[in-house]
């Protein structure tokens, strides 16, 4: 039955993959177009089988302290939301990193600014990777391309967000939140119990058994000295992430002499962009950053030395782009093109741009 | 009825010699140090008419900092 | 008899809180917060839930609860504390989860939170201290400031057309269907102490037999912001605010 073959939404395959992976509590409020997670929770009713806790709440702002809450717990609790609701989770998303908790925030963006569009869009791309909270802070970020990442990507950001106590972030947008794919759902993995949350989080609020000493979840930390040790520590595991954790899918690089950086959506637009360019007799590679932070920023420096130029194409009016100019430091011409509203770009539109920019 | 005894002991470096003692006493035990101040500089609670305390506690539960310690005993 | 006969281990009526560490609290000299910590202190012990609970402090004042008593803590974002509250009770629901909040917190930037939690019947108990003003940040007019009393932001009284009524954030709680014990207490005297306390003990057994959300307002002086002395601010609290915050049970469906 696991291994079973079905037919859903991103936003269905990020609930059922939550349930699959011992997710302990969702807390969320309703946006397009992400409702369909809550919605397919509240259908589940995994309280009755796995446990899982599953609320509604008043707003964004309550759904991430909620979070913040559970994520203090050392339980495996997660939220999701569409851009303008992932802005009001700033907040308690600063908070968590300050604090060095775990958890899993979902966002799959739409166009802004403002209330903007319930079009897909990547336009959250610095919100997500820059810190869009306060202070000096990182989310490991995960860029799901499929509905089939959509799932897989739950557990592996759980595992992350555990292994180095920081928020991850699924960023995705209303094009894979809304579209159906096949999907192998990820196997059934327990909930953890109170004994192993014990052992595999003692720095977690579950009460002083055996008056062990007050376990206390702040980033609060009023003096200065101390409040610099605890950035570099941060800053530090942040190295480490960025060193182990980076993650990207090439496709046709190995003769290319162009390359296109793009992500999620963008990324499968780029994969059709390829074969039509190819026809034409231009060689065009992919390089799609799965981790949007950690940024793969070596291996974009390692193919700028052997393209002609790159082409970063994004949903958003060029953000990423920065990055890509940053790691490849002039080695090669790096250019944007994208569609802003909501709109995704057509294949035969990029293939144009690409010509016209680089030849 | 025996009479009952008490003494109290002031944390004096925790007391802030904010004075609810004081007021709470209703026998006039305590007042705060005209000489002597801690290191904090407050001039703290102490007992001035210590034979009156019969050991009722009320300077130690209004006390906001848990400065006091209160004993009793009934007399032979 | 002498002083040392009477001070022996078997005489000892009165000694702080066991859960009551020894960390200097950093509140003004008789502030309201340090009676109202030693009550939960005490309470959590005669419960003997020291090994089974979780506070959550707010921004404020009280943002170092964590250092003073010794449970588990999580401090939480200005007014997030109900939200954190809901989700750990509800992720730990054999343990005893409070959250202990000004009236900035709580009856203002929090008033989301607050309401919802409580009208949600999460299993919590609220601890809400209100002295009509802002402490921390200086004695800024609070949610809860009352008509024609001065604060920094309100410099010549606070005025209806300019700054609005004070907010009556227990009145509103007691209407909520998912509350089930909603009262306001006090902590200037023996008396309104040992009420209080008992008042946090009810609430406390309600949220672990799971009859809904508790709320235990204490009408507090900050004698610091309010500009007297600690005697004098628990005479004005009892002249200008009772009158205004009526003390005792506003619900009770336990």
């Amino acid at each position: 039955m696991d291994k079973e073959v079905t037919l859903m939404k991103g936003n269905e395959a990020i609930a059922h993959a939550a349930i699959r992976c011992g997710c302990d509590g969702y807390f969320g409020y309703p946006i397009t177009p992400q409702s369909e997670v809550l919605e397919t929770l509240a259908a589940e009713k995994p309280w009755e089988t796995t446990g899982m806790v599953v609320l509604q709440a008043e707003s964004e702002v309550a759904s991430i302290n909620m979070v913040y809450g559970g994520a203090g717990t050392g339980k495996k609790v997660m939220t999701s939301s569409s851009s303008p609701g992932v802005s009001l989770m700033q907040e308690g998303i600063s908070y968590m990193a300050g604090a060095e908790l775990p958890c899993l925030v979902v966002n799959v963006s739409r166009g802004g600014p403002g209330l903007g569009t319930i079009q897909p869009s990547q336009a959250d791309y610095f919100q997500t990777v820059k810190g869009g909270g306060h202070g000096d802070y990182r989310l490991i970020t995960l860029a799901p391309a499929s509905v089939q990442e959509m799932a897989d990507f739950v557990d592996l950001a759980f595992e992350l967000a555990f292994r180095y106590r920081n928020p991850a972030m699924i960023l995705s947008d209303g094009a894979i939140g809304q579209m159906m794919e096949k999907v192998v759902l990820p196997p059934f993995k327990p909930r953890r119990t109170e004994e192993e949350i014990m052992k595999e989080c003692p720095w977690a609020t579950t009460g002083r058994k055996g008056m062990r000493k007050p376990n206390i979840i702040t980033s609060l930390e009023l003096r200065s000295e101390e409040m610099e040790k605890i950035n570099i520590r941060i800053q530090s595991k942040y190295r480490e992430i960025e060193a182990k954790e980076v993650r990207f899918e090439e496709y046709m690089t190995g003769d290319a002499d162009y390359l296109i950086v793009a992500f999620g959506s963008a990324a499968r637009i780029s994969k059709k962009v390829i074969s039509i360019a190819r026809e034409q007799g231009l060689k065009v590679g992919l390089l799609r950053p799965i981790t949007l932070w950690p940024f793969p920023s070596k291996r974009i420096a390692e193919l700028a030395s052997k393209v002609k130029g790159i082409l970063s194409l994004e949903i958003n009016a060029g953000q990423m782009v920065e990055d890509i100019r940053m790691a490849v430091e002039g080695k090669t011409p790096v250019e944007w093109y994208g569609r802003l509203g909501g709109i995704i770009p057509e294949p035969e539109e990029v293939v144009a741009q690409l010509k016209k920019l680089f030849i | 009825m025996a009479k009952m005894r008490g003494a109290t002991v002031v944390d004096t470096e925790r007391c802030k010699g904010c004075g609810l003692c004081i007021v709470a006493c209703p026998f006039k035990v305590l007042a705060l140090s005209t000489k002597n101040v801690n290191q904090k500089g407050y001039n703290y609670a102490e007992a001035v008419a210590p034979d009156a305390c019969t050991g009722c506690t009320s300077c130690a539960i209004v006390c906001p900092d848990g400065c006091i310690t209160v004993y009793r005993k009934k007399e032979d | 008899m002498t002083k040392e006969e009477i001070i022996q281990p078997e005489n000892l009526v009165y000694k702080k809180p066991e859960l009551l560490n020894d960390t200097p609290m950093h509140y003004c000299p008789g502030c309201s917060h340090g009676v109202v910590h030693k009550l939960v202190a005490e309470v959590i012990a005669e419960m003997g839930m020291q090994e089974k609970t979780i506070a959550i402090s707010p921004v404020g004042c009280a943002v170092f609860a964590y250092k003073y008593i010794d449970v588990d803590w999580q401090e939480a974002a200005h007014g997030r504390a109900p939200a954190l509250a809901s989700a750990i009770k509800r992720l730990w629901p054999d343990r005893l989860v409070f959250t202990y909040q000004g009236d900035g917190d709580l009856a203002c930037i929090g008033t989301g939170e607050t309401i919802h939690a409580l009208n949600r019947g999460e299993n919590i108990t609220i601890i809400f201290i209100n002295n009509a003003i802002y402490g921390m940040t200086g004695g800024q007019m609070a949610p809860t400031t009352l008509l024609g009393m001065k604060t920094a932001t309100c410099p010549y009284g606070r005025e209806p057309a300019l700054h609005g009524y004070p907010l009556k954030v227990t009145e509103i709680a007691a209407t909520l269907q998912g509350t089930c014990y909603v009262t306001r207490q006090s902590v200037q005297s023996v008396a309104a102490i040992l009420k209080a306390k008992k008042a946090i003990r009810k609430a406390f057994e309600y949220s672990m037999q799971g009859k809904g959300s508790n709320l235990v307002e204490i009408v507090s002086t900050c004698n610091t912001n309010w500009r007297m002395s600690p005697v004098k601010a628990n005479q004005w609290m009892e002249e200008n605010m009772f009158p205004f915050y009526p003390l005792g049970d506003l619900k009770d469906n336990g």
